[in-house]
């Protein structure tokens, strides 16, 4: 018998063959289980990103509005002012604009480009009813000075693509300016800096706070006989299920001026009664708050790590002649690293993009980059902003990602 | 230099954790500098409790512990120089093997030559030589076992404490490694304590064994002495196999007794029994009893067989033997053949001496 002899199955069919068939049963089932939460995902966040994004840089609006006004430009070099073709082309488009009752959005669009466009586009719709046909460059050029001035042409250019980046080199205090250099904006508009430079400093500092408290939290519930370490665990727990907008409300209650706390500063003596410290409304608000509300984010990872620690290495330690601290900064430190990197991770992460509690408790000297986005989509209603923020922030956390897996390792995260 | 005979030194120690129940009672216990002594005993019996003691991880509720004269008790585990080999070896997870022999040289603060050149000799002790970048994770069950010994033994600790290191090893493995710390231990000479439940390991590697029952040590002697001789019936019963009958002390005089059972009567070797009247159990180890003795032996009595099975190096046999049917005899293999047959009547025979009447349960 030859070693190539096909083995058949009792059908008949070769045995390789009907494997491979069984497994690509298995393997469609095993598709089909999962499409649903595959789909959900691409509905509920794939789709959703794509669509801030195409927004952030969409800038067709302009483009839209002034189809031959655009077409005639191609031809333009933008050293001095543009030729009749162009003006008749504006003049087209303005007025089908007008008609359509559109023309205040090419206003606002061009005002952002060009300050004091929005009243010469206004004067323009009212004057170019009595408009004579032929040589439109002289008429508009009668109607305001600024018509003279190749500036403002060259504003009505600069919005011809299709696509800006704009709105990103805005959300870092810088635009593109008249001659199409990147440039900073003037030092007292450079709000979004000190937004991104709060926010980081917070979701730091609510991270280290959070560490600082989780850590000896954590180990106890890790080391406590089981009755005490659930009850601890329960009171841990008990905030993840509370609502987060009572638990911020409940540090107003207990922060603001007449609040639980102060009243109890002063009740033993440790500040005067009309002394009171804010303790809200600004950036402690927001450590305060945030710092509890996250806690349990580290508390949990760490205390899963914890959990596998045996307590037999530290014994091990103390035997092999290491002090108690010793002991503990050279075996138990190290070995918790995944849980404090899969906690300061998660705290992090979550605290870079909140928005509720900053928003109820920061004032406004504790708000975040999230209340910004937020503002912009409420309004401002500048959406395309907000999406160009929000793709901001998402790419920051992703860098961080980034960063933290070169220097810790995404695989010696545990999250329990 | 003379050994010292009471290097390690428990003096009347109690221990108690809930102040209700004594886990360790009056523990009395002289380990000679050198010697290898294991703590025999069922789980909960106290051993592991002793152990930590002495180890610094637990106090005694009251009493002392001696090392080499000096009282220990409120000396934390770290200053005691105490080496250790846990359960489950304990080795550090994040260090090499290497980094593991190191750390107790690097806490000493040990020039970084001698610490090299210690490793080295420790690993080679043990036959890991080169597996220093190794982490413990690559080892095997073995070979982790065997870094926790060395790791123990790399600082020249004056005691090392041993606590149920090979419970986690296979059957082979451990067999293996009991003759292996066996000889570390008499190549370097070192105090060893020893915890296990396991009787083998005991009387495999220990100079002396201590039996412990029910917080207390019930006997303290070598590994012969204590399979031969055990002083009372829980260490007859928990060591090897044995053969016990109940019964009451008829009459006792030169060193040996009469023993009266539910049916028939047996002559012993009187152990923890002073007058007539006592009630006793009589210990006999299955390989004293012969079939057919063709020397004279004292007792003699016929019992039936109720059971064979066959072990390859010897044959088990069942008998009921003088209302006892749990009587067992271990048949060498080299024997002649005998007529050892399901149902079939045999002589037995035992010399009086090999019978110990010891307490009854």
């Amino acid at each position: 018998m030859s070693s190539e002899q096909k083995i058949l199955s009792t059908d008949g069919i070769p045995l390789e063959e009907s494997l491979k068939q069984a497994e690509e049963k298995n393997k469609v089932k095993a598709f089909l289980l999962v499409t649903p939460l595959l789909l959900f995902l691409i509905i509920t966040y794939i789709i959703p990103i794509a669509d801030m994004f195409s927004r952030s840089i969409d800038d067709k609006m302009v483009t839209n509005m002034l189809p031959k006004t655009y077409k005639a430009m191609e031809q333009w070099d933008g050293k001095e002012l543009p030729p009749e073709e162009v003006f008749e082309a504006f003049y087209l488009d303005y007025k089908i604009l007008v008609e359509n009752k559109t023309a205040g959005k090419l206003q606002t669009q061009l005002n952002y480009e060009k300050n004091g466009f929005k009243s010469v586009l206004k004067k323009l719709a009212r004057k170019q009813k009595k408009f004579e046909e032929g040589n439109y460059k002289e008429q508009i050029m009668k109607v305001h000075k600024r018509w003279r001035n190749v500036d403002y042409w060259r504003a009505i250019k600069r919005r011809a693509p299709a696509y800006t980046y704009s709105k990103y080199l805005k959300g870092v205090d810088m635009y593109s300016n008249e001659e199409g250099k990147i440039v900073q904006v003037s030092e007292d508009r450079r709000i979004h800096r000190i937004l991104w430079s709060r926010t980081l400093e917070v979701a730091f500092f609510v991270t280290l706070f959070c560490f600082l408290m989780a850590y000896p939290i954590a180990h106890l519930l890790a080391t406590l006989p089981m009755k005490y370490s659930n009850l601890l665990m329960i009171c841990v727990l008990l905030p993840f299920w509370t609502s987060l907008l009572v638990r911020t409300a409940s540090w107003m209650i207990l922060l603001q001026q007449q609040g639980l706390v102060n009243d109890f500063f002063v009740w033993i003596g440790l500040v005067a009664d009309d002394n009171r410290p804010e303790m809200m409304y600004n950036k402690t608000g927001t450590y305060v708050a945030m710092t509890q509300i996250l806690l349990p984010f580290m508390v949990l990872p760490l205390y899963s790590v914890m959990k596998t620690i045996s307590p037999s290495l530290m014994r091990a330690g103390k035997s092999l002649g290491a002090t108690p601290g010793v002991a503990f900064f050279k075996i138990y430190f190290p070995l918790t690293i995944p849980g404090i990197g899969a906690g300061c991770l998660l705290v992090f992460i979550l605290a870079i993009g909140y928005y509720i509690t900053p928003a109820l408790v920061g004032g406004a000297s504790g708000t975040l980059i999230s209340n910004q986005i937020a503002y912009h989509m409420k309004s401002t209603l500048d959406w395309s902003f907000a999406s160009a923020m929000g793709l901001m922030l998402l790419t920051g956390v992703l860098v961080i990602y980034w960063i933290y897996n070169k220097l810790v390792g995404v695989d010696n995260i545990k999250l329990g | 230099m003379s050994k010292k005979e009471d290097f390690v030194k428990f003096d009347k120690v109690d221990k108690s954790y809930d102040g209700k129940v004594l886990v360790v009672k009056d523990l009395n216990l002289d380990i000679e500098e050198g010697e290898f002594v294991t703590m025999l005993g069922p789980s909960g019996s106290g051993k592991t409790t002793c152990l930590m003691m002495l180890a610094g991880f637990e106090t005694p509720t009251n009493g002392e512990i001696y090392l080499d004269k000096n009282p220990i008790s409120n000396i934390p585990p770290h200053k005691r120089g105490i080496g250790m080999v846990f359960q489950n070896y304990a080795l550090f997870p994040h260090m090499t093997v290497f980094e593991n022999l190191a750390f107790p040289l690097r806490v000493r603060k040990i020039s970084k030559d001698d610490i090299d050149k210690k490793v080295e000799k420790a690993l080679s002790m043990v036959s890991l030589s080169g597996f220093g970048n190794r982490m413990p994770g690559q080892l095997s069950g073995g070979q982790q076992q065997r870094v926790a010994v060395a790791r123990a033994l790399v600082f020249d600790p004056s005691v090392v404490l041993m606590d149920e290191p090979l419970g986690a090893l296979d059957k082979n493995l451990r067999e293996s490694m009991q003759y292996e710390i066996k000889h570390i231990h008499e190549s370097i000479g070192v105090t060893v304590v020893y915890v296990t439940h396991d009787q083998g390991e005991a009387l495999t590697m220990s100079n002396r064994i201590a039996v412990f029952n029910d917080g207390k040590v019930q006997q303290l002697s070598s590994p012969d002495k204590l399979y031969e001789e055990p002083v009372n019936s829980f260490v007859a019963e928990f060591i090897g196999e044995n053969n016990t009958f109940a019964g009451e002390i008829s009459d006792i005089s030169n060193g040996s007794c009469k023993v009266k059972l539910d049916k028939g009567e047996i002559i012993a070797n009187p152990i923890s029994v002073k007058s007539v009247g006592e009630k006793t159990t009589v210990s006999i180890r299955p390989e004293r009893a012969l079939i057919n003795p063709k020397n004279k032996m004292d007792n003699n009595q016929k019992g039936k067989i109720e059971e064979v099975i066959y072990h390859g190096d010897h044959t088990r046999v069942r008998l009921n033997l003088l209302g006892n049917s749990e009587f067992i005899l271990k048949v060498p293999n080299s024997s002649q053949n005998l007529d050892i047959k399901l149902g079939n009547e045999i002589n037995i025979g035992w010399n009086s001496h090999d019978a110990r009447a010891l307490d009854p349960k």
